[in-house]
């Protein structure tokens, strides 16, 4: 496959002032991802400071009552700053400080991303700046308190649907401005190459460790893995070990929000069409002529019109599947998930739970499913509350 | 020799960008006409998109006045049609890729062509992806611009070597807009190009007083102007056209004015 390709999918479809910040990236990435000084950094970030390795649950209490397939939880949530995002930025910060880059910004959507990369800039001694849409800046102003306290400094995004997609935007935009001292710590599994091969590397490890803590647990491997997918790190992290394994189905959840046969969802795969955008072939919600719908979803970290490069290809040549989960049945599966389990998921999370109480009732009582728990769910109390009709203040 | 490569014959080419439908196509229309009656050499004409990365806020603005007024991509090529009954002068279009992409490349080229555009300038197909328009342009008859940057570099010699019609010199880092002052060294920039290449070099991004524009022609063969063109239409909307045919007219007797 050409470089940066998935398939047809990837490349670098970006201003050629943005070119040499890019390649630089790369043959940086490059050189330190086989540099053992930088490899042995970063694991010993990993295991120290963010806590990995995660744990792999049995949820014993949801498998009993889904009645058939055992289910496994990995638990991404426990990680520093309660996500899976931190194995990501860990990479990309340590990366910046490595290529003599004193300044790191990077776009947020619920703010996730965005607090993970202050987390890793305070930690590394870089400065930060947070690129969030207005919009997404006063659903989620504790994480923005939270950037603020991290000390990073918060730009308030007013262009377009003031969400995700144009947090990306405004961040590409200040890297064009700026690539001298600056690096994009990009947050997902998407953007123009190398960011989607690079982040997946980053990511690996989640899957990496699934199979190891399987292979201890049961002595085998998973008969699938279930993951969320918005820009699809997560799912990606997760999936990559098992892509040569052929017994092991992958599943990616998208967010169908109000239902697809609704404006109002972000299901790239399952609703949108090739496109190019954000330096990256993949497929895209948008319209006849070209331009990129405003999507929706209750989770704002699956509220993003497009899907990274790979998982596109995956898509493709059928060796993922992709299914859509509506707001509702994420919503339950949150409240499944903390009285079955007394864990409170993510929401976005949740939608991959709510997969998996579909799936489990059609599967053998030998057969294992492993579903990443990809963050915690505190952040999302308040408005599931709201949704449920209760007024909660943060 | 094409309408493009005419442009540049004996002259200093001044290069108006106008996106499309702000405020409405009527208007993009006349100011087309107006600013070639004013002295415009090419007319850059924005084909909405609704993300456009390279571009500052006066023209993500613009876009968005246009996508509001529900200007598209057909309702663009109809109005070229009835420009090509009035006019000669060299018309490009200035896109993003996915517009291209999704509404079909050789669709999106056809129509190009029978509507009678010279050219495509697409900010977010740098030389490693040009391969995506490059033959199937040839193929319709159409430049496909190429771009360099300030952090261009060594990648010059291989940018200009195959590019067509002129090559767009982007004066400054960061995004379309105006500004105080140039900081690059055009000088340099365009020495690189002409040691690889004589394809007519036209700067833009920043430009936006005669002053600069006179400093900019004596360095380049063309001068590029978008952002305060693009301001003066949020100004003054339907009747824009008097005034951005002042304005093209001082920046063009600014560039004969060495």
């Amino acid at each position: 496959m050409q470089k940066g390709r998935f398939g047809a999918y990837g490349g670098q479809y970006i201003p050629e002032t943005l070119m040499r910040a890019a390649q630089e990236l790369e043959a940086a990435y490059e050189f330190y991802k086989n540099d053992g000084a930088f490899r042995g950094e970063l694991s010993a970030l990993l295991k120290n400071y963010a806590g990995r390795p995660s744990l792999l649950y049995y949820a014993e209490n949801m498998s009993k009552d889904l009645g058939r397939a055992k289910i496994y939880l990995k638990r991404e949530d426990l990680n520093h700053t309660g996500s899976h995002k931190i194995n990501n930025v860990l990479g990309q910060v340590l990366l910046a400080k490595k290529m003599g880059k004193t300044r790191i910004i990077a776009e947020t959507g619920a703010g996730q991303h965005g607090v993970a990369a202050a987390t890793a800039a305070a930690l590394l001694g870089l400065q930060c700046e947070v690129f969030m849409g207005e919009e997404d800046l006063k659903r989620q102003s504790l994480n923005v308190f939270r950037m603020r306290l991290l000390g990073a400094e918060v730009h308030s995004v007013q262009s377009g649907t003031m969400t995700l997609k144009d947090a990306v935007s405004e961040t590409m935009r200040e890297w064009s401005r700026r690539m001298e001292d600056t690096l994009y710590v990009l947050g997902s599994v998407m953007g123009p190459h190398p960011y989607p091969s690079m982040v997946r590397d980053f990511q690996k490890v989640i899957g990496l460790e699934i199979k190891e803590q399987l292979q201890q647990a049961e002595g085998r491997l998973p008969d699938a893995v279930v993951a969320c997918v918005g820009g699809g790190s997560n799912a990606i992290g997760a999936f990559h070990e098992f892509i040569g394994e052929p017994s092991v189905r992958l599943v990616g959840c998208e967010a169908a929000g109000l239902g697809l046969n609704t404006p109002q969802n972000a299901a790239a795969i399952s609703k949108g069409s090739v496109g190019v955008f954000h330096g990256m072939k993949s497929y895209f919600c948008q319209d006849e002529y070209g331009q990129i719908a405003p999507v929706y979803s209750i989770s704002a970290g699956l509220d993003y019109p497009g899907i990274g490069p790979e998982h596109a290809w995956l898509a493709d040549t059928g060796r993922a599947a992709y299914v859509p989960i509506s707001d509702e049945e994420a919503v339950q599966a949150f409240a499944y998930l903390a009285r079955t389990e007394g864990i409170i998921p993510a929401i976005e999370s949740a939608h991959a739970l709510a997969y998996v109480r579909k799936l489990a009732p059609s599967m053998g009582k030998e057969q294992i499913i492993v579903a990443v728990l990809s963050g915690r769910g505190d952040k999302d109390v308040a408005a599931i509350a709201r949704y449920r009709g209760e007024d909660v203040h943060e | 020799m094409n309408r493009i490569e005419a442009a540049f014959q004996n002259k200093k080419a001044f290069i108006p960008f106008v996106t499309g439908g702000d405020p409405d196509t009527e208007t993009t229309e006349k100011l087309v006409l107006g600013m070639e009656e004013a002295g415009a050499d090419i007319i850059e004409i924005g084909v909405p998109f609704s993300d456009p990365i390279a571009e500052g806020v006066v023209i993500q603005d613009a876009s968005k006045r246009a996508l509001a007024n529900w200007c598209t991509a057909d309702k663009l090529f109809g109005m070229v049609r009835r420009l090509r009954r009035k006019t000669e002068i060299p018309l490009l279009f200035m896109t993003y890729y996915n517009p291209v992409h999704t509404y079909g490349k050789e669709r999106f080229l056809c129509e190009c062509q029978s509507s009678g555009i010279d050219g495509l300038i697409v900010p977010d197909l740098p030389f490693e992806e040009k391969d995506e328009l490059s033959a199937p342009c040839r193929e319709h008859g159409l430049a496909l611009i190429s771009m360099i940057a300030p952090t261009s570099g060594e990648r010059i010699a291989m940018i200009a070597s195959g590019a067509q019609g002129f090559l767009y010199c982007v004066s400054s880092l960061g995004v379309t807009g105006v500004r105080g002052e140039i900081s690059t060294d055009l000088g340099a920039m365009i020495r690189k190009v002409r040691s690889v290449s004589n394809i007519p070099c036209a700067v833009g991004f920043g430009v936006s007083t005669p002053e600069q524009a006179r400093q900019t022609a004596s360095l380049a063969d063309g001068v590029i102007v978008g952002s305060a063109i693009v301001r003066l239409v949020a100004q003054c909307g339907k009747g824009s056209v008097e005034p951005v045919k002042n304005f093209v007219a001082q920046m063009k007797a600014a560039m004969n004015n060495k």
